[in-house]
């Protein structure tokens, strides 16, 4: 029943959390994500982890395309390049694990820069189908680039260690990519807030009057490249640890569409929308898989589930752009206001 | 060191073979674009549904080729308007990165639907196209090739006279060259749209046969609409004549990279060649460059 919130100044209108309610229910967000390792099983902690990645690779998408209006179907190469880097520091000089993943987000970044430069000269789709480009030429340098990755046999990467600590289980590595990823999403939630990203906002609602009040288009859009990528780097050096191989086909194409599937069904341009949608795209097939198995299919189950998967993959996007364009995000503030309105009708 | 020329020429021959493929799924997809500005991912599925029906036609029913042929045209055509009426005309005025993603997502429900029918394997059309040898001057060309090419030009052929006097192909390209005055002149646009992605389906479907002749079918083969977009992108996205020597260019690239720099090169080249186009020429060689304006 709370209709509004008085703001008495500005610093409290642009805060992230802007009431008591919403500072409890965080709290209660940190113990839950703190307590869950400990009540969950082994195939739940996997999730877990597994959702985790996403989550950092949809936001930093989110950020390129949800809030700077450039479509990137290069997400996976990017993770690819921070996946690489991961596996090769980790196995040439056992650098720390950190200090790798800040590596890997570099050279990701740095790589993001450079598919960034044609941003300038094509937007919209062009810029979609250079990504694609990029991303295939990216799986090219992968699998022949013997010396350093060890083309199509991959690399296999020696646990994260921490501390001492040798992070192998699920439930040790979730101490390393939950942490990181609640920071970053905090971190690009942030960002939003300054000049940086109001600008790229602006830039993806009308780049011309963007760049007539005086934002550097092309700076502003290399950043956000950067940035973006910088995201997919460290999400692609988490897999790496975690999954603990890296081939050239752990990250195909499809993997980029997931990702611009996962942030179109969260809903593009919020923050919320990126862990909504790469929480419920890293689900739905393990529903699917609940689903098949109890289906009176015998032995074909296992041979339907994945044709199933691409299907419903692709009608989850269809669906929700016809039906529902601004994602899970929308759904969830809908219930919100219901609640905050009760027993008023919206 | 002497430079084997016979060689680079039936290298080249099987290349425009495959061009002039390129050329004619480019056609459907150019259709497709001028009509509704809809860039339209899943051409490469579209092409895969086709040549599935032919395959379930003539070796699972076990039909007489032509009428499989013609039971797979006419597939592509409902498949087309049946995703024109679903996914495209709810889609209308939206912005045209979302109508591009549902063209992603559809793509993932073909290749999934084809996946659960008939399986991930590797399959083989039947065999119709005559098989002797053909030569050229000394220069050997695969029979199959030779009359993908052949059956390529003529459709291309056939195409571009309908475009040219048939009251649709007209109707086409009134909506094409503007909208708002194609309707206020009686014709009816959403009719168009319709229409449009019907006979793209039907292309694409003719185009899936000769492709699965040549190299099999698989639940992959929509890569081929990859390649496709490449040849689109270099020739204008609205230009008939950029997707004809589009596809061409890029089947003869593809032809010497993978002869001279190895199989794995072949998709570098094209990718790289994408990206040349792009940073150089971004609205491709006889596309239409659309000034901006606020």
């Amino acid at each position: 029943m709370r209709i509004g919130l008085a703001r008495p100044d500005y610093a409290a209108d642009e805060a992230l959390i802007d009431s008591p309610t919403q500072w409890a229910w965080v709290g209660l967000l940190f113990a839950a994500l703190a307590a869950f390792p400990f009540v969950a099983n082994e195939y739940w902690l996997y999730l877990a982890c597994l959702v985790g990645i996403h989550v950092v690779s949809a936001t930093g998408l989110n950020i390129l395309t949800g809030y700077t209006g450039l479509v990137s179907l290069g997400q996976a190469a990017f993770m690819g390049m921070g996946a690489y880097t991961v596996a090769v520091l980790q196995a040439r000089w056992g650098t720390p694990p950190l200090l790798n993943l800040v590596a890997a987000g570099v050279v990701a970044m740095t790589g993001g820069l450079v598919v960034g430069i044609p941003s300038l000269r094509v937007k919209g789709l062009y810029l979609a189908i250079a990504t694609i480009a990029a991303s295939f030429i990216a799986h090219f340098v992968f699998a022949n680039w013997n010396a350093v990755t060890g083309g199509t046999a991959g690399l296999t990467v020696a646990p994260a260690s921490f501390l001492g600590v040798t992070l192998d289980t699920s439930f040790r590595i979730y101490w390393l990519i939950v942490p990181l990823t609640v920071a970053m999403v905090v971190g690009a939630a942030n960002l939003f807030r300054t000049r940086i990203g109001r600008a790229f906002i602006a830039i993806r609602d009308r780049d011309i009057s963007a760049e007539v009040l005086g934002i550097p288009l092309l700076r502003y859009k290399l950043l956000s490249f950067a940035v973006s990528s910088f995201y997919a780097g460290v999400a692609g050096g988490l897999w790496a640890y975690f999954f603990r191989v890296v081939t050239p086909e752990s990250f195909p194409l499809i993997l980029s569409i997931f990702y611009l599937a996962a942030i179109i069904v969260g809903g593009m341009g919020t923050i919320l929308g990126a862990i909504l949608g790469a929480a419920f795209m890293a689900m739905v097939p393990e529903l699917l898989k609940l689903v098949v198995d109890w289906l009176p299919l015998g032995a074909n189950a296992t041979l339907v589930l994945s044709p199933v998967r691409t299907i419903v993959f692709g009608a989850l996007i269809v669906g929700f752009l016809i039906f529902e364009p601004n994602g899970l995000a929308e759904i969830w503030r809908r219930i919100r206001r219901f609640f905050h309105l009760y027993p008023f009708r919206t | 060191m002497n430079f084997d020329w016979l060689f680079l020429f039936e290298i080249s021959l099987a290349g425009l073979g495959t061009g002039a493929l390129y050329a004619l799924t480019g056609l459907a997809f150019v259709t497709i674009y001028k009509a509704t500005r809809v860039v339209n991912l899943a051409i490469g599925e579209m092409l895969m549904i086709g040549a599935y029906v032919f395959f379930a036609f003539a070796a699972g029913l076990a039909l007489p080729v032509w009428l499989s042929i013609v039971a797979a045209i006419v597939a592509g055509g409902v498949l087309g308007a049946l995703v024109e009426r679903t996914m495209i005309r709810p889609m209308l005025g939206e912005s045209p990165i979302s109508v591009f993603m549902v063209t992603v997502g559809l793509g993932s429900i073909l290749v999934g639907l084809v996946e659960l029918i008939w399986t991930a394997d590797p399959r083989r059309l039947p065999e119709f196209l005559p098989n002797d040898p053909i030569f050229l001057g000394e220069a050997y060309v695969s029979p199959k090739v030779f009359y993908g090419f052949c059956v390529a030009a003529l459709l291309i052929a056939a195409m571009l006279l309908v475009f040219r006097f048939w009251r649709g192909g007209v109707a086409l390209r009134a909506t094409a060259s503007d909208q708002a005055a194609a309707y206020s002149m009686g014709i009816d646009v959403p009719r168009v749209f319709s229409l449009s992605w019907i006979v793209a389906g039907m292309i694409a479907a003719i185009a899936g046969i000769v492709v699965g002749a040549i190299g099999g079918i698989s639940s992959t083969m929509g890569i081929f609409g990859l390649t496709v977009l490449v040849v689109v992108i270099f020739g204008g996205l609205d230009s008939i004549a950029g997707a004809l020597v589009g596809g061409l260019f890029i089947g003869l690239v593809e032809a010497w990279a993978g002869a001279y720099l190895g199989g794995e090169y072949k998709v570098l080249a094209v990718f790289v060649l994408l990206v040349l186009i792009l940073m150089v020429r971004p609205y491709g060689l006889f596309g239409t460059h659309e000034i901006e304006r606020l």
